[in-house]
């Protein structure tokens, strides 16, 4: 496909931010990807937001009207774009996608969620939402259990050990003590994670991703655009979007997430890259199980062997595939709306050089977005 | 989950495990369907009813439930195939969680699912125990 240009990026720090209202949010991560793209707003054609559940977490819908307003952006275009956990990766993919249709030249995309408004219970209840709400939630199904059950699976298909698990979890808390936008900068071990409480055996409180408040925005621009005003723009160049069953219980095989293969398929196809090609990633890892099935998904490594990968450093910031240097979602924070988004703008500055103690040498980094239990993924690849 | 209507056009199948089958490649589906993935519009679909047999694929212990189950946890949530073949999200009972394992040989019981808060509806359907017998 052509390439599309990130000319900016911006994020709130992520975190339970008591003191920020929803607009808010989304207004301080958009003023800080347009000051860094150097653009005016009047140069701005239309904007697209990654949201999950404004109704339910601050009782607002029509977010995309809102947050056109607050920004001073009316009246150009605003839609908001929603699939779960996903919302943010789609965001980004229907910006690019208007950009490569000519309809517009310079497009922001955000992503903004809300979560700590409401009471936990809210919180639960509202993304398991993203799950089957009448066959899974009914029966008494939970976000977590959901993970839980590939996670137990997995374990007893390919001998991924518990201990490894915990693993995932203590690398990208290790990786969040750098970035200064992230949750949570605590390092943590493994006694840590097989200590804390269970949520849904054999998921423990530290193998889930925390409740965030947080919003993250790019700027994008077709290639002739970017030129205006950056000189060395980072581009997108495949992007990757599949479909699978809302329920678990639907899929032929729960251990591997066909959604992820599928997306990651067509965004290789695009960019005429191989999963050998990619040097940094951003993954979905909600659960820890969640950034085993995503490395082995996109092709990484064989399926099955993500946990054994991970035991052996592969993943970590100076191994052959660094994943997550941001923290992930388990450590930088997972506000669901935003986190597609935020994904991308970690990409952007390790490929810029501009991410600090936990910058890596890359030329070639990927950004891979969950949906629910696997209904919905979304890959995009960036190079420099 | 307040709206009746809601629950009692699901009422057939959670009350009696009853699905579809597409007459044309012999996929069932359940919870039901009324197109068939494989065929599209070539497909036909009857009703099927479902023999309540089947293994633990999976299993998990929720802790934190949602509203609605607080008088349950901890429970046993899974994730069982029917000898049919086609797989439900479905709580197991009579049985305490750390017997519960993998392949394990399980039946369908009628069971109270969840109370809409204290005054309200209380919903029924199935759940699933260790098979008496073979
Ligand atoms: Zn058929």
């Amino acid at each position: 496909m052509k390439r599309v240009a990130v000319i900016g990026v911006g994020l709130t720090k992520f975190g339970e931010l008591w003191e920020t209202s929803f607009s808010q949010l989304f207004v301080e991560a958009g003023a800080m990807a347009i000051n860094d793209a150097g653009i005016d707003g009047s140069d701005i054609d239309a904007l697209y937001v990654g949201n999950m559940s404004g109704g339910r977490f601050v009782d607002q819908e029509h977010i995309s009207c809102l947050i056109a307003d607050h920004a001073g952006l009316a009246p150009i275009p605003a839609t908001r774009v929603e699939a779960a956990c996903a919302s943010g990766g789609l965001a980004i993919r229907q910006g690019v996608m208007s950009i490569l249709s000519g309809f517009h030249d310079i497009v922001v995309v955000g992503g903004v969620e809300k979560m700590t408004d409401v009471v936990t219970e809210k919180t639960t209840q509202t993304l398991a939402t993203a799950s089957d709400s009448e066959w899974e939630a009914f029966m008494g199904m939970t976000f977590p259990g959901l993970y839980a059950l590939i996670a137990r699976r997995h374990m007893h298909e390919y001998g991924t050990t518990r201990e490894q698990l915990a693993m995932v979890s203590v690398k990208n808390h290790e990786n969040a003590i750098h970035n200064p936008y992230a949750q949570f900068h605590s390092k943590i071990t493994v006694e840590d994670v097989l200590r804390s409480p269970l949520v849904a055996d054999p998921l423990r409180l530290l193998d889930c991703s925390p409740i965030t408040d947080g919003a993250a925005c790019v700027v994008l621009a077709s290639e002739e655009k970017a030129r205006e005003f950056v000189d060395n723009p980072v581009y997108i160049t495949g992007s990757g979007q599949a479909s699978s069953t809302i329920a678990l219980h639907d899929r032929k095989k729960i251990t591997v997430t066909d959604a992820t293969v599928n997306a990651a398929k067509e965004a290789y196809a695009r960019a005429k890259r191989e999963p050998r090609d990619i040097q940094v990633a951003e993954v979905h890892d909600a659960f820890t199980i969640g950034e085993i099935l995503a490395i082995e998904g996109l092709g990484f490594v064989e399926i099955g062997k993500g946990g054994k990968a991970t035991e052996e450093g592969e993943t970590a910031i100076g191994g052959r595939i660094p994943v997550n240097t941001s923290g992930g979602l388990k450590a930088k924070g997972h506000p669901v709306g935003a986190t597609g988004v935020a994904q991308v703008v970690e990409i952007v500055l390790q490929l810029r050089g501009e991410a600090g103690k936990r910058q890596v040498d890359a030329d070639v980094g990927l950004t891979h977005n969950v949906g629910g239990s696997g209904g919905t993924a979304v890959v995009h690849i960036l190079e420099k | 989950m307040s709206s009746i209507p809601r629950f009692w056009r699901n009422m057939k199948s959670r009350y009696n495990l009853i699905g579809k089958r597409c007459t044309r490649c012999g996929e069932i589906y359940f919870p039901p369907r009324n197109f068939c993935s494989n065929c599209r519009r070539r497909g036909e679909l009857e009703e099927v009813q479902l023999s309540g047999k089947g293994e633990v694929v999976s299993y998990t212990v929720i802790r934190t439930p949602p509203e609605g189950f607080e008088r349950q946890a901890p429970y046993v949530m899974a994730l069982v195939k029917l000898d049919e073949g086609v797989m439900v999200t479905t709580q197991i009972v009579d049985v305490s969680p750390e017997e519960v394992e993998i392949g394990m040989r399980v039946e369908s019981v009628f069971r109270k699912i969840q109370e809409d808060g204290e005054a309200g509806l209380i919903y029924y359907g199935f759940k699933f125990r260790p098979a008496k017998e073979e």
